[in-house]
């Protein structure tokens, strides 16, 4: 039998629970794939899926060989971008320790929040992306515009934790407002998908879109609650404020509708869900269970109105990265600077718990810095390669479908023609199996 | 011979089955259609965004009979696929020339 021993300073609770949580994170990318492929219609949805299933791989990819020593490394340069010394895992071993934790876990864990952050983008460019742009988008993405914004919030000597003093505690601003400001920003490199604001673009699968829905709230539990670091009561308070959060949103937009509209939806309680959910990601360790309610209630009322922008201004953000992420993101940013109490935070106090307005400055200030960078960034980098590979499907590709156009295959079998009867079914042109 | 094309409700289909069964009428197509007559189409909305869906879901029946029975059969699907509110569809008939059972090659009438 192997020998055991712990490395100095690892805590095995803490471990065990980081573990866990890294696990649920990285179930939130396929999650995001379903809510977002459930939204799309029939003819790209095997694209919509691919899009954020890609984004795993290109990112971890990235992460090990740059991007954790770039966020995690020993600041380089004032704050604003970690050094090289990590290059590609360098120097980490499994006795390596980051706080009570194995570094390699920790880079994992973190690994997961970069990926899904690339995947969230996608929303915005549904139906219209030429792929091979997108993987070469997403490496690029993920190294000038994650890196830098997560070293600024979370990386040793970070400008925005460190010198302005700003809290994120998931990731409103590396994540939410990072991938939404992106997305508003690809989109408007992109322009509007072929029949925007004329053709209805009704989901295609509502049912995915809620199973979608309900595994990001699941994996959502060890976003937040993992953010903790640790097996401790700030973790269990964290997920107790993602379940409210979660709840009061989807309460929020379902009441909106219900007065609005007359019907209440269930694309309204899935999207009130994650609008919620996304709200408390900076908040979940920083403000109270009341805050908690709060801050998810602000989100889902507000986003049920921010989706409607994209109609009035005109930019095809197709499904909604900019009014649930971005929004939600910003809500949530801004109410630390109300909600903040120090039971949580361990000092920082916000408005409403005696803390004046010195918090919600410094989290506005965030907010601007981190969406004016991520937008300006994403926007070079999107006309940088659309300039020199194109980023829009041709219009015959957009029309046809994604699925067909570009991955030859498609998602349902439709029709009495393709329904496995034998004397219709496709004949076999080429057999490449091995076995053949 | 008459070919009754009936476009009908997708929720009336089984009692036009049984109403068309009562009076002997052996074998129907059936195929889902869309589209849209005096009912228009109905709204649906999605994260506050309405969309007119013009194309209302509709079956439709494909029947072939003699002659003597057309009127016959013509009643009984209307009244099977009434429902009085708008939508519920039309019933039209077109002469047929002529008939063949693919397994045995009989023509005409008897194939029916």
């Amino acid at each position: 039998m192997k020998t055991v021993h712990l490395a100095a300073g690892l805590d095995s609770g803490d471990t065990a629970w980081l573990l866990a949580a890294t696990a649920l994170v990285l179930l939130m990318t396929p999650g995001l794939a379903l809510f977002y492929g459930g939204m799309v219609r029939t003819k790209s949805v095997l694209n919509m899926l691919l899009m954020s299933f890609v984004s795993i791989a290109l990112v971890t990819v990235v992460w090990l060989l740059a991007g954790y020593s770039l966020v995690f490394g020993d600041d380089a340069f004032g704050g604003l971008i970690g050094d090289l010394g990590h290059l590609g895992m360098a120097h980490i071993g499994p006795d390596d320790v980051s706080g009570t934790v194995p570094t390699m876990l920790f880079s994992t864990f973190q690994l997961t929040f970069a990926i899904i952050t690339a995947a969230l983008i996608s929303g915005a460019v549904a139906h219209r992306t030429k792929f091979a742009a997108w993987l070469v988008f997403v490496p690029v993405w993920a190294l000038l515009v994650y890196v830098p914004v997560a070293h600024w919030v979370w990386g040793p000597g970070g400008w925005i934790s460190g010198r302005l003093g700003a809290l994120d505690f998931a990731g409103g601003l590396v994540v939410e407002i990072a991938s939404g400001a992106s997305g508003l920003a690809l989109a408007l490199v992109l322009g509007p998908r072929i029949g925007f604001r004329k053709d209805a673009m009704r989901p295609h699968n509502l049912p995915l879109v809620m199973l979608g829905a309900g595994l990001l709230w699941f994996g959502w539990l060890g976003f937040n609650g993992g953010s903790a670091l640790g097996a401790n009561g700030l973790a269990a308070a964290s997920l107790l404020n993602t379940l409210v959060a979660g709840c009061t949103g989807l309460l929020g937009w379902l009441a909106v509708e219900q007065v609005r509209d007359g019907h209440p939806t269930t694309f309204g309680a899935a999207s009130g869900a994650v609008a919620g959910l996304v709200a408390i990601t900076p908040a979940c360790g920083t403000v109270g269970i009341l805050g908690g309610a709060v801050v998810g209630l602000a989100a889902g009322v507000v986003c049920s109105y921010a989706v409607a922008w994209k109609f009035r201004f005109g930019y095809d953000d197709s499904l909604d990265v900019v009014g649930v992420h971005f929004v939600g993101g910003v809500v949530g940013t801004l109410l630390i600077g109300l909600f903040a109490t120090e039971a949580m935070t361990g000092g920082a106090e916000g408005l409403f718990y005696g803390g004046g307005l010195g918090q919600l400055g410094r989290q506005a200030v965030a907010v601007v810095v981190v969406a004016a960078y991520t937008f300006g960034v994403t926007f070079l980098l999107g006309k940088a390669i659309d300039r020199l590979m194109g980023f829009r499907a041709s219009a015959e590709e957009e029309m046809t479908g994604l699925d067909q156009t570009v991955h030859a295959e498609t998602a349902y079998d439709h029709g009495v023609l393709g329904h496995g009867a034998p004397h219709n079914s496709p004949a076999v042109t080429k057999d490449r199996s091995p076995s053949a | 011979m008459k070919l009754i094309t009936a476009i009908v409700k997708p929720f009336r289909l089984d009692e036009v089955k049984s109403a068309l069964q009562e009076l002997g009428v052996h074998g129907m197509t059936v195929t889902e259609a869309s589209g849209y007559g005096r009912q228009g189409g109905h709204t649906e909305v999605y994260r506050g965004a309405e969309y007119k869906v013009d194309l209302v879901p509709k079956v439709r029946i494909e029947i072939v009979v003699e002659d003597a029975d057309t009127e016959a059969s013509v009643d009984a699907i209307v009244r099977a696929a009434q429902t009085g509110r708008i939508g519920d569809g039309k019933v039209w008939v077109v002469p047929v020339d002529s008939v063949v059972r693919v397994r045995t090659g009989e023509r005409g009438p008897d194939a029916l």
